[in-house]
């Protein structure tokens, strides 16, 4: 039976260390992907659209905990070999976010105007030009402020790893409590911590999203004056 | 690759499977019931309600949205009973989901009531009707009518979100699947399995609830 103090207070921030590396890594392996997929969600042909819809179907579809324990226990069946929680967590998640990535930042190519691709193509440049010069720097402008809110979906969902023996914050509130038996100091001190990390993130989403809304308006008028001229 | 699949256990378990799946569903209908019903009442107060429960209100949107379910369960679960309040396993998943998915609810709702007109709370007021009528007799329905695709989505990441309630062992389909491989060591046939009955469900249900949506607001739209 120990007491809850300094040494107890340091194991929670170190958690939160490893909640944050792991969305973070997730975050960077899960994007290369999802612009991946991104891509081939917007892609001419349609099989290749359709495969990677089921992709995206299958890990919006399902709980990302039977994700976890699916890859966990797969991974162990496929190959014969035996993950730590610390490689399974990290495919998992990683997969999980390419899922979720891929479908924002398909939203955001095709809600670059149609006439953008059209004028490209008018000056002869070829599908993967038009693609790299014209539309994804328009698009990435667009996926920035889903994309940091689907970052605070990430850090949250990160608390699922625990139940696999993972030892991000919410695995060290459980353990704390363990040798504790404080649970009414340690879990919503659990809870202030994800607080202080995700509500930031989701203030800087909204207001991202806001400023773009009053860019477009502007631009717009100003175009209108242009024209008026 | 030498590894034997055997679904044939699986196949003989399955109407217990089922039977955690009824629970999953029952629990994310029940929690959406009352989640709505939260979700409503935070929109009426965050919209006209007086400025100290509006505020109120955001805080408690904004704590929910930013904490994960797992941590807002385990605080209900295991640090209530030292305030002499004790839950079984299945309440606290049926009101951690209720007050989870109310959050959610109320910031939704809240965006569907700000996209009502205004002259048509102006035209409800000439009329003589009260602020909660004006709510409840013109806003409401149009409001939700404007966020259900927003509503049923978030329905569906309810019933996905409630497998993490296996953590604190209620009998839903997560718990279930977890409890039947430990006993058979057939670890990724029924995780597989499990995983196909989610599928299932999340397409089942989107069917069936954007159907609810033409039956509720399309249906005797009809042109005259």
């Amino acid at each position: 039976m120990r007491q809850f103090s300094t040494p107890e207070f340091f194991f929670l921030l170190k958690g939160l260390q490893w909640t944050i590396v792991l969305s973070l890594i997730a975050l960077a392996v899960g994007g290369a992907f999802g612009f991946a997929i991104a891509l081939l969600r917007v892609a001419p042909q349609r099989a290749v659209r359709l495969i990677t819809s089921g992709y995206i179907q299958l890990f919006q579809g399902t709980p990302v905990l039977m994700q976890l324990f699916l890859v966990y226990y797969g991974l162990g069946v496929f190959f014969g070999l035996r993950l730590d929680p610390w490689t399974a967590v990290t495919v998992g998640f990683a997969l999980y976010a390419s899922a979720f990535l891929g479908e924002i930042w398909r939203g955001a190519i095709e809600a670059v105007p149609r006439e953008q691709w059209e004028g490209a193509k008018a000056l002869a440049l070829g599908y993967w030009q038009v693609m790299r010069l014209v539309v994804l720097p328009q698009a990435v402008r667009i996926a920035i402020p889903p994309t940091v809110g689907f970052l605070v979906q990430l850090i949250k969902s990160t608390a699922i790893a625990s139940i696999i023996g993972f030892v991000e914050l919410t695995r060290a509130g459980q353990l704390m409590t363990n040798v504790t038996f404080q649970p009414m100091t340690i879990y919503p001190l659990v809870a202030v911590f994800y607080f202080l990390v995700c509500w930031p993130l989701s203030l800087a989403s909204r207001r991202l999203e806001r400023r773009m809304d009053l860019r477009r308006v502007t631009s717009g008028a100003l175009a209108e004056r242009t024209i008026a001229i | 690759m030498n590894y034997v699949f055997q679904f044939g256990i699986v196949v003989d378990n399955l109407p217990r499977l089922l039977a955690g799946a009824a629970l999953t569903v029952k629990l994310a209908a029940a929690a959406t019931v009352l989640g709505l019903a939260i979700g409503i009442l935070g929109a009426y107060l965050r919209t006209n309600g007086p400025r100290a429960l509006a505020w109120a209100v955001a805080v408690y949107i904004e704590v929910f949205r930013n904490t994960p379910f797992l941590v807002q369960l385990f605080i209900l679960y295991f640090s209530l009973p030292s305030l002499g309040l004790r839950l079984e396993a299945n309440q606290a998943a049926l009101i951690g989901m209720a007050i989870n998915f109310g959050a959610y609810a109320s910031e939704i709702l809240r965006a569907g009531v700000e996209a009502v007109p205004e002259g048509q709370i102006e035209a409800g007021r000439a009329l003589g009707l009260g602020r909660v009528q004006v709510f409840r007799r013109i806003i409401l329905f149009q409001a939700i009518r404007i966020v259900y695709p927003a509503l049923a989505s978030q329905f569906v990441l309810l019933m996905l979100g409630s497998s993490v309630v296996a953590a604190i062992s209620a009998e839903e389909l997560t718990a279930i699947t977890n409890t039947l491989q430990s006993t058979t060591f057939r670890a990724f046939e029924f995780y597989f399995a499990a995983t196909g009955l989610y599928l299932l469900m999340t397409l089942g249900f989107r069917a069936g609830l954007g159907g609810l949506y033409w039956y509720v607001f399309e249906r005797g739209r009809r042109a005259t």
